[in-house]
């Protein structure tokens, strides 16, 4: 029959307008500022830099414990170019122990920032991640959203905090680097002790 | 007391004009009743636009406008502030003297529908003797104002949406007058006062309205479909189909001449659904014999509302039809319905009293539309939507 459809429309939408004010599971809206929901696991918003807090006895040096060398390869591969390096002259020990670059200057520009995480894919220091913060809003739309490396820094304990499976497995990662770094120094110098002492043997 | 209740507006205005010499009251009392008019309906509409949005909101399972003011009630204070600030845009080559006409006109002829209107026994502004005529002349100049705009805008989308409004409006302008005319038919009087006299009986407590009547409820629907697509509302609101033209003829318009566009097509609905109560549900009569008590003005605003929520409830529900579906819907289902309705109300008026009548009319009607709707969906025209995708 013509207009049956019609009917079985409007008998949905009155069951709906009925039944939002009867039963609460209907209404799946959450009220932003007052009520909010946990950010999930996956949740991604802008980088920001990671450092280790623990290599410098503890303090929150975030200058000391920054993981980035300022290789630059982020801000070569950033598609809209919102990443800005400048490249320390020295060098600093990094977590390892080894003299590295340290970026003298990092900035993000948000503003321009689409979120794409190629910066997290391609950082082969696991320096740079995903951070959840999204209520970033300012009132001065330039300086504003142009965050620099301080602003950038967070512990890896925050990053244990918003991410906590993915920290992990970066965690293991690097103590497999380190590691394998150590054995290969030990090797390393007992392969020159003993070629010294070969030297020596040969010498006598 | 009940009396003096039902008759508030009117003593008021007695009593405010009885303070001013003879000479100047009937000039007074006029402008009074246009001064309540003119204050009344836009706070209506200020509320309407609210409760649309929280009605929409809840069809939607969602929770609607709740910021301003309690449970967002000071919405449109608000929404009426942010278009009073904002710029008034005109385009450089726009013709600026009709662009600034447009929403202005629209807004005056659609205030002009309201003078006919009864709003409460006693309560009608210009008792006329042919006011249904005079409201369809003020309605359908509303047309012209549209394509004022659209023609002004010199903006290809305003342009389309205005000639889209103008096909519409004119192609409903038939069924709508074809769906009243019966009316007039059986009341045999234009004016709308006598047309709700002629409803004010009743039967074992049931009015005597004429939705009651199997050529009254046909009337009523077939108006109501008219009237929908009149007023430019979904599922008919293809004037304005934000996905293919911005906004159709209100495309340029910015700042208040927006919010008078926004007014009028509210007024529109308003005035078109207090005519529909006034011709099929008994304008300001009770809906029982034991309720005559309550004021009749509680009645027609009552009916009036309803109308409007089964507005917004159809928005809620329907998608938007398209231009072909629009326009067969009008010219090949209900203009035939409309003339078919005509016969069958004089053939109910010559019948006489008794239950033939009943089962007569409705028989014809409902087997007219069965047959149409069956025949329409068996070659295609009408039924259930197909889909083509790009390959």
């Amino acid at each position: 029959m013509l207009g049956e459809g019609i009917l079985k429309g409007l008998a949905e939408t009155a069951k709906n307008f009925f039944g939002s004010y009867y039963s609460t599971e209907r209404l799946t809206t959450i009220e932003y500022p007052e009520q909010r929901i946990a950010p999930f696991e996956s949740a991604r918003v802008f980088p920001f830099l990671v450092y280790d807090s623990k290599n410098t006895g503890g303090s929150a040096d975030w200058e000391a414990g920054m993981r980035c060398v300022a290789c630059q390869i982020c801000e070569k591969e950033c598609p809209p170019k919102c990443i800005f390096i400048e490249k320390s002259t020295d060098k600093k020990p990094d977590a390892l122990g080894k003299p590295q670059f340290y970026p003298a200057k990092f900035d993000i520009d948000i503003s321009v920032c689409m979120s794409c995480q190629i910066c997290v894919e391609v950082c082969p220091f696991e320096a740079i991640k995903m951070d959840t913060e999204f209520e970033l809003s300012t009132t001065d739309r330039f300086g504003g959203l142009l965050l620099d490396r301080q602003q950038l820094a967070k512990s890896n304990e925050y990053y244990h905090q918003i991410h906590p499976a993915e920290a992990d497995a970066v965690d293991a990662k690097l103590e497999a680097e380190k590691v394998k770094a150590d054995a290969k120094a030990r090797s390393a110098a007992d392969a020159a002790a003993a070629k010294a002492a070969a030297i020596a043997g040969e010498g006598a | 007391m009940i009396e003096t209740l039902d008759q508030i507006f009117v003593l008021l205005r007695h009593w405010l004009v009885s303070y001013l010499p003879a000479a100047w009251q009937p000039l007074v009392g006029v402008l009074l009743s246009v001064a309540a008019i003119v204050c009344l309906f836009p706070a209506l509409f200020a509320l309407t636009t609210v409760f649309e949005r929280k009605g929409l909101a809840r069809i939607q399972n969602r929770l609607g406008p709740n910021r301003v003011g309690p449970f967002g009630l000071l919405q449109p204070i608000a929404d009426g502030i942010k278009s009073l600030t904002k710029e008034d845009i005109v385009p450089l080559s726009a013709d600026a003297a009709v662009h600034f006409l447009a929403p202005v006109l629209l807004v005056v002829a659609v205030f002009m529908g309201f003078a006919v209107l009864p709003m409460g026994r006693n309560m009608v502004l210009v008792d006329m003797d042919a006011g249904l005529l005079f409201y369809f002349a003020m309605s359908a100049s509303t047309e012209l104002s549209v394509f004022m705009a659209g023609w002004s805008s010199r903006n290809k989308y305003s342009l389309l949406g205005a000639m889209r409004a103008v096909a519409q409006m004119i192609s409903y302008e038939v069924p709508l007058l074809l769906s009243s005319v019966v009316v007039v038919m059986m009341t045999g009087s234009l004016s709308l006062t006598k047309i709700v006299a002629a409803q004010s009986g009743f039967t074992w407590g049931l009015p005597h309205w004429f939705i009651f009547t199997p050529w009254g409820c046909a009337g009523f629907v077939m108006y109501a479909i008219a009237t929908t697509a009149e007023t430019n509302r979904s599922p008919f609101d293809l004037p304005e189909g934000e996905s293919e033209l911005v906004a159709g003829y209100h495309t340029e318009y910015s700042g208040f001449k927006f919010a008078l566009f926004f007014l009028g097509e509210y007024l529109a609905m308003f005035s078109i659904s207090g005519l529909g109560t006034t011709l099929f549900l008994g304008g300001w009569s009770a809906p029982f014999s034991f309720l005559t008590w309550v004021p009749s003005w509680i009645w027609f605003f009552s009916k009036l509302m309803l109308s409007i929520f089964v507005f917004i409830w159809m928005r809620g529900t329907l998608p938007r039809l398209r231009q072909d579906q629009l326009m067969n819907f009008a010219w090949k289902f209900v203009l035939p319905m409309c003339l078919l309705n005509m016969m069958v109300a004089a053939l109910w008026r010559f019948m006489g009293d008794g239950w033939l009548r009943w089962v007569i009319c409705s028989a014809i009607l409902i087997g007219a539309y069965a047959a149409m709707g069956w025949g329409e969906m068996r070659r295609g025209r009408i039924g259930p939507r197909s889909y083509r995708y790009a390959e």
